[in-house]
Order: C-alpha cells, then sequence, then structure tokens
C-alpha cells in the first residue's frame, strides 16, 4: 500500500515539478496581464455558467417581471433601486441579469463556433498537408479564395442564405446552431493553412516514415500520430479567434440576424437597448456592450499574451 | 510578368464563375422565383408561362449560363421587396458607400502609419505602449458598440452631431454626394470615424510589426555600421521595406471596409448598399442579395489582381523571378 502512496507521491511531486519548471507556466506567474485576463475572462464565463444561481433575477420568468419596474436607471441615479444592480429595460427586466444570461449565449456561441471552425480547419490542413498534389491544390485552393474575404461577412452570407432556406416559424429554436455553422464555416481557414505547414514538415520525419513501413492505416498515421504533433499552434489560433467568434456573434445579432430576442446574446441585448438610446435610456444598451468589451479584450490580452509566449523569436 | 498577370487573371475569372454559381444557386433554389414575383390571386396557367418565359424550365447549365450573361451586363432582375431593377438601386446606393469607405480609409491610413512607425521606433516608450494599449482596445471594439458610443456622446448628450443619414446631398450627374454641403459633411464624421477605428488599429499593429522584423535586418544592421543617419535607416530603408506586406493588407483591407461599412450604415442609418443588403436578408430579398455577392466578389478580384501587379512595381526579386 505504502509502496503504492509513495509511487503517487512521487507522481505528484513529478508534475509539480514539470509544471513548475515548464517555460509556459514560468511566464504566466510573472505576466500581470496573463493573470489578470484570465482572472476576468474566467468570473464572466463562470457568471454566464451559472447565470440561474447567480443572477439576482430571473429576466425571462414571467411571473417574476413587472412592467412597473420598468425602464429604471441604475442605483446611483435618481429613480433607481438597488434590486435592480443596472437598471432595468422597457420590459421590467434586470438588466445586470440578462447580461449574466445572455453571456451565456454568447460564449456559448462562441466557443461551439470556434471548435466547428478548428475541426474542419484541422482536418483539412491534416489531408492537404499529408496528400499534397491536386488535393492539396484544390483545398488550398479553395482556403485562399475564402481568406480574400472577410469572414465576418462569409458569415453573414451563409446566416443570410440558411435564413432564406429555412422556415421562419422554426428559426428562432435553431438560430444557435445556424451562428455557430455560418461563424465556424468562415473561421476554419486559418487552421487549415497552419496545420498543413506543420504537417509538411513532419510528413517527412521519421516516425512518420516508419508508421508508413510498418503498414499503419493513413487514418491511424494522421489522427493518431502527426495530428498531436501540429496541434501547439491550433491553441493560439483559437484564442484569438475565441474572441473574434464572439464579436461576430454580437455583430450579426446586432444587425438582426443572429439570435432573436427571445432568449437573447449579448449582441441582441444590445440591439434591442438601442432603441431606447434616445430616450436617454442609455444603460439598457451600453452595460451589455460594456460586458461584451471586457469580455472580448480579455480573451484577446490572453491570446496575445499566449502567442508572444510560446514564440520565441520575441523573446 | 504578362504570363503571371494572365495566370492570376483566368484565376480570377475562375473566382467570378464560382461566385456567380453560388449566387444563381440562391436565385434559383432558395425559394420558388416565380412565387416572388406575381400576386396571390395568379393562376396556374400563369405561373407556367411565366416559367416558362423566364427560362426556368431549361437546364441548368443553359440557365447558369445566361444568369452570367445577364450579370456580365449588370442586369440582375428585380429587387422582390422594392420592385425596382437590382441595378438601379445598387447604382443609387453606391455613392454613399464610396464617400463613406474613402474618407473613412484615408483617415485609418493618416492616423494609423505614422502611430505605427512611432511604435516600432519608440519600442518601450511610454506613448508607444499607451498607443499600443489604444489598440489593443481598438480590436476588442466591436464596430457597432463604437458607432453606438459616439451617437450617445456626440448625438444625444452633446448634440453636436446628427446621428443618422447622410444630410442634405448635392447631385453630380448620376453621382450624389455628401461631401459639399454642411449637414452632408457632418453627418458624414461619425459613420467615418466609427469605421476608420478598425482599420486604424490594424495598420498600426501591422507597420510596427513589419518595422520591428526589417529592422533586425541585415542591411539595416549593415546601414547602421556604415554610420548612415538614423532617419535614413529608418524612413528610406525600413518604412520602405515594410510596404510590400502593409500594400497587401490595406488592399484586402478594402474587402474588410466593404464588410465593414454593412455593420457602419446599419448603425447610422445610412442609406448606402450595405444598409440595402442587410434589409435584403431581413427579407430574402433574393435578387438584391445575389447581384450584392457578385458585385463584391468582383471588387475583390479586381483588388487582389491589381495589387498581385503592384507587387511586380514595388520589389524588384519578384522581377527577377519571373523571368
Amino acid at each position: 500500500m505504502s509502496e503504492v502512496e509513495s509511487a503517487i507521491d512521487a507522481d505528484l511531486i513529478g508534475w509539480r515539478a514539470r509544471l513548475a519548471d515548464n517555460d509556459l507556466f514560468h511566464a504566466f506567474i510573472h505576466s500581470p496581464t496573463a493573470i489578470v485576463s484570465t482572472i476576468v475572462t474566467l468570473l464572466i464565463c463562470l457568471g454566464a455558467l451559472f447565470a440561474p444561481w447567480v443572477a439576482p433575477h430571473d429576466p425571462f420568468d414571467l411571473a417574476s417581471v413587472d412592467l412597473m419596474d420598468s425602464l429604471l436607471p441604475p442605483p446611483w441615479m435618481d429613480g433607481g433601486s438597488f434590486s435592480f444592480l443596472l437598471g432595468t429595460d422597457d420590459q421590467g427586466r434586470d438588466v445586470f441579469s440578462a447580461i449574466l444570461y445572455g453571456s451565456r449565449i454568447s460564449i456559448l456561441v462562441g466557443f461551439l463556433s470556434v471548435i466547428f471552425a478548428a475541426a474542419i480547419g484541422v482536418v483539412v490542413g491534416l489531408v492537404a498537408g499529408y496528400a499534397g498534389g491536386l488535393v492539396d491544390a484544390i483545398l488550398m485552393r479553395i482556403a485562399d479564395v475564402q481568406l480574400s474575404f472577410p469572414a465576418i461577412l462569409i458569415a453573414l452570407l451563409i446566416d443570410g442564405v440558411l435564413r432564406g432556406i429555412l422556415p421562419r416559424g422554426d428559426y428562432d429554436q435553431i438560430a444557435v446552431y445556424v451562428l455557430v455553422l455560418s461563424i465556424g464555416l468562415s473561421f476554419w481557414v486559418q487552421y487549415a493553412r497552419t496545420v498543413r505547414s506543420s504537417v509538411m514538415i513532419e510528413r517527412t520525419k521519421e516516425y512518420v516514415q516508419a508508421s508508413q513501413v510498418i503498414g499503419l492505416p493513413t487514418r491511424t498515421i494522421l489522427f493518431r500520430h502527426i495530428m498531436p504533433n501540429v496541434l501547439g499552434p491550433v491553441l493560439v489560433i483559437a484564442t484569438i479567434q475565441l474572441a473574434l467568434a464572439i464579436i461576430t456573434e454580437a455583430t450579426l445579432s446586432f444587425l438582426g440576424v443572429g439570435v432573436p430576442p427571445t432568449s437573447p446574446s449579448l449582441g441582441t441585448l444590445i440591439r434591442v437597448g438601442n432603441d431606447y438610446l434616445f430616450s436617454g435610456e442609455w444603460w439598457i444598451t451600453i452595460f451589455p456592450g460594456l460586458a461584451l468589451v471586457i469580455l472580448v479584450l480579455a480573451i484577446n490580452l490572453l491570446g496575445d499574451w499566449l502567442r508572444d509566449a510560446l514564440n520565441p523569436r520575441l523573446r | 510578368m504578362l504570363l503571371f498577370v494572365l495566370k492570376r487573371l483566368a484565376q480570377s475569372v475562375l473566382v467570378m464563375l464560382v461566385v456567380a454559381l453560388i449566387a444563381f444557386a440562391l436565385f434559383r433554389y432558395v425559394g420558388d422565383p416565380v412565387d416572388s414575383m406575381v400576386g396571390q390571386d395568379t393562376t396556374l396557367e400563369q405561373r407556367a408561362d411565366l416559367r416558362e418565359r423566364l427560362g426556368l424550365n431549361d437546364s441548368f447549365l443553359v440557365q447558369y449560363a445566361r444568369f452570367i450573361g445577364r450579370a456580365a451586363t449588370g442586369d440582375f432582375g428585380q429587387s422582390y421587396r422594392l420592385r425596382q431593377p437590382v441595378d438601379e438601386l445598387l447604382a443609387e446606393r453606391f455613392p454613399a458607400t464610396f464617400e463613406l469607405s474613402l474618407v473613412s480609409a484615408v483617415m485609418a491610413l493618416l492616423i494609423g502609419v505614422p502611430m505605427g512607425v512611432y511604435t516600432a521606433l519608440n519600442r518601450r516608450g511610454l506613448l508607444s505602449r499607451g498607443f499600443m494599449t489604444l489598440s489593443l482596445i481598438g480590436i476588442s471594439l466591436p464596430t457597432f458598440l463604437i458607432g453606438i458610443l459616439l451617437i450617445l456622446v456626440f448625438g444625444v448628450v452633446l448634440r453636436w452631431l446628427p446621428t443618422f443619414g447622410r444630410g442634405d446631398v448635392v447631385q453630380v450627374g448620376w453621382w450624389t454626394s455628401g461631401l459639399m454641403t454642411r449637414s452632408g459633411l457632418s453627418s458624414l464624421i461619425m459613420p467615418a470615424i466609427t469605421l476608420a477605428i478598425f482599420q486604424m488599429t490594424l495598420i498600426v499593429r501591422l507597420i510596427r510589426a513589419e518595422m520591428l522584423e526589417v529592422l533586425r535586418a541585415d542591411y539595416v544592421k549593415f546601414a547602421r555600421a556604415r554610420g548612415l543617419k538614423p532617419r535614413t535607416i529608418n524612413f528610406s530603408i525600413a518604412l520602405k521595406n515594410t510596404l510590400v506586406p502593409v500594400m497587401t493588407i490595406i488592399g484586402l483591407q478594402i474587402g474588410s471596409i466593404i464588410a465593414f461599412a454593412i455593420i457602419t450604415e446599419s448603425v447610422f442609418q445610412w442609406p448606402g448598399m450595405g444598409l440595402l443588403f442587410i434589409q435584403a436578408i431581413e427579407n430574402v430579398d433574393i435578387p438584391v442579395m445575389a447581384a450584392y455577392l457578385m458585385l463584391i466578389a468582383f471588387i475583390f478580384v479586381v483588388i487582389n489582381l491589381v495589387v498581385d501587379v503592384l507587387y511586380f512595381v514595388v520589389d524588384p526579386r519578384l522581377r527577377v523571378q519571373g523571368r
């Protein structure tokens, strides 16, 4: 028994030592920017994840929403009340709670579309880099063409086309998935290009030749052997694109082609609140906007830091 | 050189054909074009007749070829929503978008390039760090939020500037210009700034990164060793060599300007092509969507071609390889 315990202990110590030795970890604890942005990102994510428990009100429970409370300013202004920390909107919903629920959808769409884009991009990059020749040429040509259009425009176009195809009534329920699909399809190119160039280097290495010689199926070589070696840069791209994906979602929702107002994301909240800007109720739109900016800024800072920390040329 | 340009030209035509295919598929298969054109009380015979007259019974390839032929002459049919020819609609909206984009691009270049150079030369300076932080905030601020904030501050609180529309315009031939009237200019300020900030942050970061890269190059070190003046090194040698990649990005930027113009126009209700497109999406107005798609693809292809050719002019190394 003690042998096992000491083995676990040794393992733990080994793990800790390795972590302390790790360049990335070292760089992390010495960078205030990285620590602060991680904390902020985590706070917002946790707030969003546990929105039903953290939020002081349920903005979508019709029984608890009172029209008498509509358009109340934040507590530090005349007529504000402390039960609504950031004021209320036109239907008496608590803006702070709406932000918590809204960031839930924003972050969900962001994560899902980045995962979706990365999945497509990594597979395309692996195949193109490993196959070479005509397959590579065709895939990269498509990537080039798509890259010459801004991602947000492509997302807008795909979203618009899908809106045309799908029936109106059902659309609200699947809006989130349509968004994930459009954003994912417009963001895959960068992964594909990066992975492809790494694969072209890995392809000539001995371990790949060895697995070819012993007759492993191509699928195994690609996904079990090459893929783990080319995923490093994917993480950096994914972090930076997470911020972009969240902005894209917010923008599409703001333009009215994203998440419907029945279960609003941050972008939808801003769109809805924008109508009240001119009558002086600025908090309905500005606070969701602020939440969006803080979230995106924190993720961007983290991504910037990660890119610099992983790039030895900049040290 | 000629071969290179021809090759690029062939590629561009291919891209246009693919985009045309998408636009055509949209037009033909999203909803029924006949349903969108006629009223409720049209009889089945009339529908069949219209179907035959529009050539919707022909084979896919024939219809596709006809679509391209029409598109080449600018004929995209009628808008379902506005019941006007699409090409007229776009021509009517084009000057608004063009003026907005041009003013914002000039603004972004005039401010962005000096800022980028400065931050590269004084890497550790306080002001440089300030600029970099600002540019990071600029990237994190979505375009539509910049617009909303400007509207709140200068439109609602201070009441200095108009918050929507284009103001008074002057008709010059078929072109309408807002650059010549007071209300036109004051309406332009906020949308132009909104559209410029995104480009500016990118230009600053790009120029800075390229400058830093070039300043490390051997020929710059050699120039220093020769004892050339820092000003000569920085501007005649370093800045000049950053121009090639910067040119590509600025060329491609024009694409993002089009994309972000859609957002800006939507925030400020600016009567340009972007607003037309957003309204087309909301109403599933396919002819307008298809035409806009083709127009954007065309602009992109032309810009890419021009940038590629400019490479040859700017970078002598490419000319040697090309031979």
